[in-house]
């Protein structure tokens, strides 16, 4: 007989200390063991995890007033510019933006060493922070300058938000030119010399459900290694793969918006990140717990890296100049087995996303779940799914 | 003949003496010199290539002055704070010095296995693999 529970049956069990909590890779075990009708009425609880460079992060800050008042309109931390197009003493970091003395490309392959990723984790670390600010003055916000140092715990509010983490599936990066090349992928080096590939695969959260049947608006989560909540889809969020011609895209799948108090973070789990050649960005953790309401859950949730494929992609050429396809699919087995094939050449494989720290994730999101310190929360809206349709548009230019 | 990878460190005494110029014109050795930091009121370092028959007596004539002599494996250095295990150093490493455990996934550096080409160091986005100088 199938399985059918709810978020309230679930979630009385995790308070009773009862619900049966499982990682994704523990979960292939044991439907390998038992079987998946089996395993979906045993297992409560699914947790997932990943930790990778996600570019799209950032977090609103808030200072608290200066005597006399300041309506900031520029601001840097510890170098770094701030977008302050917002209330008077706030502003967004951007994980991506670069110390304001840094060479960038100037000297090829830039070196990329600080930018707003390193700030937010040097927020998080509680090192203090150069805070600069200046501004035109109001006859309500007189103040023109500020120089000043700042904490995480000196200032009012620290809210990470990340409009794009958590990326469902991506490209498996080669390089089919003749010269190395320094990407967001890493470097690849000329003539297939390797390949570089950036899920957790079988950890994934956004793998393990990819119809999005529990994973929605207001879903509670691990973010950067305290609590967080999924805003919204994220950006660039096309489960479908599919363009506007109906070819496969291959790269895209879903993805989420996060958030969540960086005050409760972790350095360990928010870390500044720089690529060669590319630019600085921020390493987040990310954990997911899914519940297993039915067969069906389960049997998405159990998918391992065998049944899940990435896209080869060559960076070279094809992905800067924005031509469609792909060299061929993967599967995420072969990716972590080391090496591949691909056009009948053996290519060795790097990955850019930890596979230690994504099981670190899923062991202790399981671990608060068991102890009761976790509920499930039922999304309070759903998020497009594959069957939604939603397809990428490039930009019309005149 | 492939050379010898070696790391020297000298006092400031050190720094005024040709101790290069000695190994190739005493000792018939092929020097190419990979990192020098060479400053007369600080102590020194120098990474070189050596390559000759003689190779053993210059290094000897090199202790005998005072410098310390050091096989290169020992100064490429992972710094476990920084190393969140992502593994991306490993697809870069031309020895297969810093590789992937299976199926862990755990990334492990043997030293003994480096070359020092110092490719780690550009491209570990955590800054974990530091050069020791």
């Amino acid at each position: 007989m199938s399985v059918e529970k709810t978020y309230a049956e679930i979630n009385s069990k995790i308070r009773e200390g009862k619900a049966v909590v499982v990682t994704a890779e523990e979960l292939i075990s044991l439907v390998e063991e038992k079987g998946l009708s089996k395993a979906a009425q045993e297992v409560d609880v699914v947790t997932t995890g990943t930790f990778a460079p996600m570019c799209s992060s950032g977090a609103f800050l808030s200072f608290g007033h200066t005597k006399p008042r300041m309506k900031m309109q520029k601001v840097w931390l510890n170098g770094v510019s701030a977008y302050t197009g917002i209330a008077a003493v706030d502003a967004y970091i951007g994980a991506t933006e670069m110390h304001e003395d840094d060479p960038l490309n100037s000297n090829y392959p830039g070196e990329f060493r600080y930018g707003g990723g390193h700030v937010i984790a040097d927020l998080v670390a509680r090192k203090p922070v150069k805070l600069k600010a200046l501004a035109y003055g109001t006859d309500c916000y007189p103040r023109r300058n500020l120089e000043t140092t700042i904490t995480l715990d000196d200032i009012n509010e620290a809210i990470l938000f990340n409009p794009r983490n958590c990326y469902q599936n991506y490209n498996c990066a080669v390089n089919l030119t003749n010269r190395t090349i320094y990407t967001y992928m890493g470097m690849i080096k000329p003539q297939m010399g390797n390949a570089n590939y950036s899920t957790s695969g079988q950890l994934s959260p956004l793998l393990k459900d990819p119809h999005f049947k529990t994973i929605g608006v207001g879903t509670k989560i691990f973010l950067g290694g305290g609590i967080g909540y999924v805003a919204w889809n994220g950006t660039q969020h096309f489960p479908s793969m599919i363009d506007v011609d109906g070819k496969e895209l291959g790269s895209a799948g879903g993805t989420l918006a996060l958030t969540g108090d960086l005050k409760q973070m972790s350095p360990r789990w928010l870390v500044g990140t720089s690529y060669l050649g590319y630019g600085a960005t921020l390493s987040v953790g990310v954990g997911i717990p899914i519940p297993i309401l039915n067969e069906e859950i389960a049997r998405y949730a159990a998918k391992k890296d065998e049944e899940l494929f990435a896209p080869i992609v060559d960076y070279g050429e094809a992905y800067p100049s924005f031509t469609p396809g792909n060299l061929g699919y993967v599967s995420y087995a072969d990716l972590k087995s080391g090496k591949i094939i691909v056009n009948g050449k053996e290519v060795p494989t790097a990955p850019l996303s930890s596979m230690p720290r994504a099981r670190e994730i899923a062991a202790t999101l399981k671990g608060w779940i068991q102890k009761g310190d976790f509920q499930l929360t039922e999304p309070v809206k759903t998020l497009p799914s594959p069957a939604d349709g939603f397809i990428a548009h490039s930009i019309k230019e005149d | 003949m492939s050379p010898k990878r070696i790391v020297l460190r000298f006092g400031t005494d050190i720094s005024v003496k040709p101790i290069v110029y000695r190994l190739v014109k005493d000792f018939d050795l092929v020097v190419n010199i990979v990192k020098a930091d060479v400053n007369p009121k600080k102590e020194g370092t120098m990474i070189l290539e050596v390559t000759g028959d003689q190779s053993e007596n210059g290094l000897n004539y090199l202790r005998e002055l005072g410098v310390s002599v050091q096989n290169l494996n020992q100064e490429i250095i992972r710094n476990e704070e920084k190393c969140v295990m992502c593994g991306a150093c490993t697809g870069i490493c031309p020895t297969g010095a810093l590789y992937m455990e299976r199926p862990s996934m755990e990334v492990r550096f043997d030293g003994d296995q480096c070359v020092f080409c110092q490719l780690c160091v550009k491209v570990c986005p955590m800054w974990a693999m530091e050069v020791r100088l």
